[in-house]
């Protein structure tokens, strides 16, 4: 027995080794991933990112090349120091502390010397890039915007931080990606796919060669360019009338859903985002913690909508069939219910029906539609659900589902909402402030758009969207579907006349446009700011819906103006001149345009940071821009016309 | 006459074939390993391919040679060639060269030679010789101390050269002395400690002893014939000791990078940011060496192809790690076959020992697959992460002079002695 002891251990050793050697080699062994392999170094080639057009075709943003100065520095040979430093105007300490700095990351690797070199340095540096050994030129590609108009849309591109890499690995350090607007929804589409060469190393990470003489290595694939649904010309211009206001104006093609313009205020020239100075800049708005420049007011912001929020109510209150457009309703120059009171501008004894409490925007009116709906089957808990349903079929109270980067849902209050405040009894006039658009109700700037899109269209929409067409590809199908609203058509033709007379005889009756029936409603919103821990009023924001014309929409239009005072105050007068600009080509109403370049809001804005007592709507002053700014916004608009 | 000219033909033709087929296959790959680029001259010196390749070529003037003198002379001049093995390794203190750590190589011109290496065979003709003795037997405990010294000499002279791995190989003969007779407690206290080891330094001494405690007196409930409740307790308290000493012996006498290999070996580290500190120092080699035979999957990634080895990731990877090219270079299949080549060589020589009239013929074949036998398990174990980090050569296919003339004069003794055993009476 005792020579087998030898003999199985021999045999046992053996079968314990292929087994070993079957779980390293077969069962664990995930085949051979070259990505993964840290024997191959993977050398990438960035593809041009695509161009963005507007809808008429002018270029937008483009690539312009910069370069960086990269050092290796085991590889630095003694250099007249003085001589570089000149070249790439850096003094010595900046040189010595750069070097140390990529030394001490890694000998071997390359580093950033100096990035963003501008195109007259790089010629010059060029030529005498040979004599300083180690050091070579990397040529990366930034973006460029060809006109300084839309920050906001175009978004900006900047590097990959590692929580990005994490997640989509087709991200390396130093890749660029778009971090906001375009550039961030359609990245993909844009940014095309990075090409790959890979090459031997050994452990010392040095390069041996082509990696089987590059069998494997691909080509990049350049990115696509695209048309997006944005006017070039109307976006400058409404951005130009948003000057030294707070706010957002979303115009939209009824027909198509295709934003036409999407301006949110204050803005900023999307170049500063783009090249040497990027991250001080983004610094630098990300901190304007009051006026919010990288906030997209016309996305974002979620207000309560006012009186425009009165056509939802009026719609509803038709298709429920507790309203005809005939009935009357007497305004005592308010609505009185149980002991409160809710006022009017109305006088005493007025009676309006559909058209002119719409025209005159009587509280009244819409406070007992209200009621009417909510209380139709003596159950106002049913009622608001229902209400409530008929409201987010306008695509309110909830994210449109876009292309655009960012979005807030908003809110339109159902039952479930008010669970929580009146657990028990629950009665329409809980909720009255939702009949004037104020209270729960909220929505953005877009959303508004929207609601006012469907109206034009006599009941349905099109999802609002921002692109137009990528090279021969089709624009996803959920833009180009008609959504349906819980509204008959034949309800919308008296709410839109109402609409109509706003702008005829009602509330925006100074607005008119020659030649154009424009449907418009104005909207005046209470707002309260906390000011050292009080709730205080502030002046209302200036709202204004439209739509143009009447028959074949072509725009529907959004302006919100934080701290404007009434409707047509600054809003509706921002709306009427963009509906002009866009359906003539020009405008006829200098007066209006010249006025709204004139006047800013900086004051109103500055007041709950004075640390003074300050008075508010009719008491206020209007401030005026001082002439040297004045002559410049107009030779902006010159320049405007002037693209015509 | 007849007979005179049949006996270059007897030498065991099958222990021949797969020696030839593993220094060939060695070469192969200690070519891939060291190769920089385009190989233009076999014979290059200055690589260690082309130092193999001469190597070679010696060897097989070694084998003439080896073949050529007479049988009897080895068993007649072991204690001499011991004597002399022994005298090699000492004056390695006056005249040694210091490489990597250990001083065990003697510099003769451009050349190193490694005593070590040639220590094996020479212990094991000493041990054959001793045991075959007439006046020798191995259960008489005065003749096992004998022989003990007999094998503790040269592996304590190596173990003063900081060659640890060498003196492991000497554990060996524990199998050559088992076959011949050694008491089987021998056998049962060497398992148990071993055992005893590993739990403690797993789970802590105080859990080794219960486990064994459980154990033991389980065992003493279903056979108290057996075993008494008193032995029960030797047992415990002995295993108790056993897991303390291991213990200290574990922290306290054994040299930092020695208890780092261990505590790698037995996953003892949690903190995955330690282990990637480890991937990153001691363990590097294991690490890769690793990665590169997982990456060979089933077939390998072909001759001269595979990245790791062509980058040479694997620090020595010609010498000890040569396994780990194998792997990269011809897969599954590639080290399946070195495995199975290096089963059957052990099992062959066992097989012609065990046919052996002559004991010194038989005790000397023992002690030849034993020691190739140490070698085969501890160099793949520690390549593929199954043993802790032990650094000594794969038999016949690690680069390096010594060790391949070393097995050579190992095995062609045998073959030699073995062809001659129809001569034996």
């Amino acid at each position: 027995m005792r020579q087998f002891l030898l003999f199985g251990s021999v045999i046992l050793v053996g079968i314990l080794f292929i087994s070993r050697l079957f779980y390293l080699q077969i069962y664990s062994s995930e085949g051979h991933n070259l990505y993964e392999d840290n024997a191959i170094r993977k050398v990438y080639d960035y593809p041009k990112r695509g161009f963005v057009y507007d809808r008429n075709g002018n270029l937008l943003v483009s690539n312009q090349p910069s370069y960086d100065v990269m050092v290796i520095p085991r590889e630095v040979e003694p250099l007249d120091t003085l001589e570089f430093c000149n070249l790439l105007k850096i003094d010595k300490e900046k040189f010595i502390k750069t070097f140390n700095r990529a030394r001490n990351y890694s000998p071997r690797l390359p580093s950033v010397f100096v990035s963003h070199l501008s195109k007259e340095d790089y010629a010059v540096l060029q030529e005498k890039m040979r004599k300083f050994e180690g050091f070579y030129i990397q040529k990366r590609s930034l973006r460029h915007y060809q006109r300084s108009i839309g920050a906001n849309v175009l978004g900006d591109i900047g590097e990959v931080n590692s929580r990005i890499i994490e997640k989509q690995p087709y991200y390396k350090m130093g890749d660029l990606i778009g971090k906001q607007g375009i550039e961030a929804s359609y990245e993909k589409t844009l940014r095309g796919t990075k090409g790959i060469k890979f090459i031997q190393k050994d452990r010392f990470n040095r390069n041996i060669g082509p990696y089987k003489d590059g069998i494997f290595d691909t080509l990049p694939k350049q990115g696509k360019d695209i048309h997006i649904t944005i006017d070039a010309t109307l976006q400058e211009y409404g951005e130009l009338l948003m000057r030294n206001k707070r706010g957002g104006v979303i115009a939209i093609e009824p027909s198509s859903g295709e934003i036409l313009a999407m301006v949110a205020a204050p803005t900023y020239n999307p170049n500063i985002l783009a090249g040497r100075e990027r991250s001080k800049n983004f610094t630098k708005l990300f901190n304007d913690s009051i006026a919010k420049p990288l906030f997209n007011r016309s996305l974002q912001g979620v207000y309560e909508p006012g009186s425009p929020f009165k056509l939802m109510n009026a719609l509803i209150g038709l298709q429920e069939e507790v309203i005809t457009p005939s009935d009357r309703v007497t305004c005592y120059a308010g609505y009185k219910y149980g002991n409160r009171f809710m006022k009017c501008h109305c006088y005493i004894g007025k009676r309006n029906d559909l058209i002119s409490g719409i025209q005159e925007s009587c509280n009244a009116y819409f406070a007992t539609t209200y009621r009417k709906i909510l209380d139709k089957n003596n159950d106002a808990s049913e009622g608001i659900d229902r209400w409530s349903n008929h409201a987010k079929s306008f695509g309110l109270g909830n994210f449109l589902n876009n292309d655009l980067y960012v979005g807030q849902k908003g809110r339109i209050p159902d039952r479930d909402y008010y669970k929580h405040v009146y657990p028990r009894t629950f009665y329409s006039t809980y909720t009255i402030s939702n009949a004037i658009g104020q209270g729960e109700v909220a929505t953005t700037p877009v959303q508004l758009a929207n609601m006012t899109a469907a109206i034009a269209n006599r009941g349905f929409y099109y999802t609002p969207h921002i692109i137009k067409s990528i090279e021969g590809e089709d624009i996803p199908e959920k833009f180009t579907e008609r959504k349906y609203t819980t509204i008959n058509k034949e309800h919308f033709n008296p709410v839109i006349e109402g609409m109509h007379q706003v702008y005829k005889n009602g509330t925006a009756k100074w607005l008119q446009v020659k030649d154009i029936d424009i449907c418009g409603k104005t909207g005046t919103v209470e707002n309260f700011a906390i000011i050292d821990s009080l709730k205080t009023q502030l002046t209302d924001h200036s709202i204004f819906v439209a739509f143009a014309p009447k028959d074949n929409p072509k725009i529907a239009i959004s302006v919100f103006v934080e701290n404007g005072y009434w409707g047509s105050r600054f809003a509706g007068k921002v709306a009427s001149l963009m509906i002009e600009k866009h359906i003539k080509g020009y405008t006829t109403r200098k007066d209006m345009e010249d006025w709204l370049l004139r006047h800013t809001l900086e004051n109103e804005y500055a007041k709950p940071y004075s640390g003074k007592p300050f008075n508010i709507n009719g008491e206020t002053q209007f401030q005026l821009v001082d002439d040297n700014e004045y002559e410049q916004l107009k030779e902006h608009l010159r320049k405007i016309e002037s693209q015509n | 006459m007849v007979r005179e000219t049949n006996r270059h033909f007897q030498f065991d033709w099958i222990t021949i074939i797969l020696f030839l087929l593993l220094v060939g296959f060695g070469w192969v790959n200690i070519l891939s390993a060291s190769h920089s680029g385009d190989i233009i001259n076999y014979f290059d010196m200055s690589q260690p391919f082309g130092k193999q390749t001469v190597f070679i070529f010696l060897t097989f003037a070694l084998i003439i040679l080896l073949l050529a003198i007479d049988a009897k002379f080895y068993e007649r001049f072991s204690s001499i060639i011991y004597i002399v093995s022994m005298l090699s390794l000492i004056g390695l203190f006056v005249f040694g060269k210091n490489v990597n750590g250990a001083t065990s190589w003697y510099a003769i011109g451009g050349m190193t030679l490694q005593p070590s290496e040639f220590a094996k065979a020479a212990t094991a003709l000493a041990v054959a010789k001793h045991i075959s003795d007439l006046n020798t037997n191995i259960n008489n405990l005065k003749d096992q101390i004998k022989t003990f010294i007999i094998i503790i000499i040269p592996a304590f002279l190596v173990l003063l050269q900081n060659d640890t791995g060498s003196t492991i190989v000497y554990g060996a003969f524990f199998f050559v002395l088992y076959r011949e007779g050694l008491p089987k407690y021998y056998l049962t206290i060497g398992i148990s400690v071993i055992i005893i080891a590993v739990l403690a330094l797993k789970f802590g001494a105080t859990i080794a002893s219960s486990i064994i405690g459980v154990l033991v007196f389980t065992y003493h409930f279903f056979n108290k014939k057996k075993i008494t409740l008193f032995q029960s307790f030797f047992v415990l308290f002995l295993s108790i000791g056993i897991s303390f000493g291991v213990k200290f012996f574990y922290e306290s006498i054994l040299k930092p990078h020695q208890q780092d290999r261990i505590s790698l070996w037995l996953r003892l580290e949690k903190d995955p940011v330690k282990l990637e500190q480890m991937k990153q120092t001691f363990a590097y080699n294991l690490n890769e060496s690793e990665k590169a035979i997982s990456s060979g999957g089933f077939s390998g990634r072909g001759f001269m192809e595979g990245e790791r080895t062509t980058g040479k990731f694997v620090p020595e990877q010609h010498t000890d790690y040569i396994f780990s090219t194998v792997g990269e270079e011809w897969g599954f299949l590639g080290c399946s076959l070195v495995v199975i080549l290096f089963v059957l060589l052990i099992l062959r020589i066992l097989h012609l020992a065990e046919l052996q009239k002559s004991q010194f013929s038989r005790v000397y074949g023992y002690g030849v697959a034993s020691i190739i036998f140490i070698h085969f398990l501890i160099n793949i174990g520690m390549v593929m992460g199954l043993i802790p980090t032990i650094g000594i050569p794969l038999p016949m296919f690690s680069y390096g002079g010594s060790g391949l003339w070393a097995f050579t004069i190992l095995i062609f003794i045998f073959i030699k002695l073995d062809s001659n055993r129809i001569n034996e009476w």
